[in-house]
């Protein structure tokens, strides 16, 4: 059983019934078993938590909406302000943007400027092959030298999968980039916020080095 | 820099056990697919594909328990396969820790479900498997079929053409396995896997036939896969997943090393 150690931090990944949240919560409890991992979609838990973690699969349409009807947009906008570090992955990353072009156009959490764009139908690289859609597989990353990378070498390979890719307003946000046909941002970093499109929990070595990395982190730039 | 080819070692499980067979026949047992699995992601396999082939109820409950226990100690993408029928069956995969699922025969006999699957799981989990065989004789235009039950009943749709519908219905990827090379270690047939690739806008995986590592390489670079499965060559340990990626790379192709 748990123990109820009162020095025990607490991960509490935000469930608001969009994919499979077991791997993220596994591969969290993995690189660091001395924390206490919660899935959770009660308010109350991820506010006591000393970390936060963001994850989404599935179509925006479904997830924004279930974010608002549970009102998670303000939650998040408040745990984010606690200072304490937040991490969100690939569909959790595209719902703190301002907008999606995903279902037809949908209006995003906005909480880091920028857009979802779709890589399109007849995606082409620069020699004009087509590439397939979504962008699924391992892809390097090139990254700056925020803290979260720390012990990951420069052009380290990511699990990738998804249809549209997010484009940050500001350069200052901008983590690391991916070339897929065009070069996307692969992960966006705003205070104690991270946010990253690929999937840490999928992406063995270097992800879990990225994770042990957040739960290791004081949220500070 | 680019994309890396994927290379996805494949369990067949039956009752809890890693079986191998050939062309569907002759089985034989491989090992526990938990320890398995383990070693893959250890050697750098890109991907792990969990195909079920058990017929019996109780069979499936040891699937989930064994896709659980992979799910905890693997941090890979996982796709379980096999038996999948129903939207409930998708989300008892996904909760067990599965990424993506396979959907085959359910596919064949009810489109609709593919439709109504990627719109609830997103097109980003839904793998639509095809076993296909040539029909065509020597000297015609070549042609495959869609065949359903491991292989024994012919459905009469064309392989090509159920590939774009899968994809327009929301497949996220294509598992394309030739009945024709499966088990026989004569390497995928590259013509149907081509002829797949270059139709669809989504990824493909290679499966069926392969015997050695140069078999891997022209699944990629004739066949124009995006990924390539394989089964036998890495149970049996007649190449680890990193020869195979230093044998691909030597010859160009991008891949995770």
């Amino acid at each position: 059983m748990t123990s109820t150690v009162k020095s025990r931090q607490t991960v509490a990944v935000i469930d608001y019934g969009m994919g499979n949240l077991h791997s993220v919560a596994s591969a969290l409890s993995h690189v660091a078993p001395e924390m206490n991992v919660v899935v959770t979609s009660d308010p109350v838990v991820v506010a006591a938590a000393e970390r936060v973690v963001f994850p989404g699969v599935g179509a925006i349409r479904d997830c924004m909406a279930e974010i608002k009807r549970l009102g998670f947009d303000k939650l998040l906008r408040e745990q984010i302000a606690t200072g304490k570090p937040v991490l969100a992955i690939c569909v959790g990353l595209q719902a703190l943007m301002n907008h999606s072009e995903e279902n037809g156009g949908v209006d995003c959490i906005g909480i880091l400027p920028g857009n979802v764009r779709f890589f399109g139908e007849h995606h082409k690289d620069a020699m004009n092959n087509p590439l397939k859609v979504p962008h699924m597989g391992w892809n390097q990353v090139n990254h700056n030298d925020h803290r979260l990378w720390a012990d990951i070498p420069q052009g380290s390979r990511f699990y990738f999968v998804h249809s549209f890719y997010v484009r940050a307003e500001d350069q200052a946000l901008v983590a690391a980039t991916c070339d897929y046909g065009l070069l996307f941002h692969a992960a966006l970093a705003q205070d104690n916020l991270f946010a990253v499109q690929f999937h840490p929990e999928k992406s063995h070595t270097a992800g879990l080095q990225l994770l042990k990395n957040f739960l290791h982190w004081d949220g500070k730039a | 820099m680019a994309l890396a080819k994927r290379i996805i070692p494949c369990l067949d499980v039956d009752n809890g056990r890693v079986v191998k067979g050939v062309q569907f026949l002759d089985i034989r047992d491989a090992g526990d697919p938990v320890e398995i699995a383990k070693r893959y992601n250890l050697e750098g396999a890109d991907e792990i594909t969990f195909l079920d082939i058990t017929a019996s109820h109780e069979g499936r409950d040891t699937t989930v328990h064994t896709v659980e226990k992979i799910a905890s100690e693997v941090f890979i993408p996982l796709t379980v396969g096999g038996g999948i029928r129903t939207v409930e069956d998708i989300r008892r995969m996904l909760n067990a820790g599965a990424d993506k699922v396979g959907i085959n025969s359910a596919a064949v006999f009810n489109p609709d479900f593919v439709k109504a699957a990627s719109d609830r799981f997103g097109a980003q989990c839904i793998v639509v498997a095809i076993d296909a065989k040539r029909v065509s004789l020597a000297g015609e235009i070549p042609r495959w079929e869609i065949f359903t039950h491991g292989g024994r009943k012919p459905t009469g749709i064309d392989a090509v053409e159920w590939a774009i519908r899968m994809a327009e219905y929301g497949a996220g990827e294509i598992l394309l396995t030739s009945m024709d090379g499966d088990g026989t270690k004569q390497g995928y047939d590259l013509g149907v896997t081509r002829a797949i690739s270059d139709a669809v806008p989504v990824p493909v995986i290679a499966s069926g036939g392969v015997g050695n590592l140069q078999h891997l390489c022209d699944g990629v670079t004739q066949g124009r896969a995006d990924a390539v499965l394989a089964a036998s060559i890495f149970h049996f340990r007649e190449y680890t997943v990193p020869q195979a990626k230093a044998f691909m790379h030597a010859q160009g192709i991008e891949v995770r090393l």
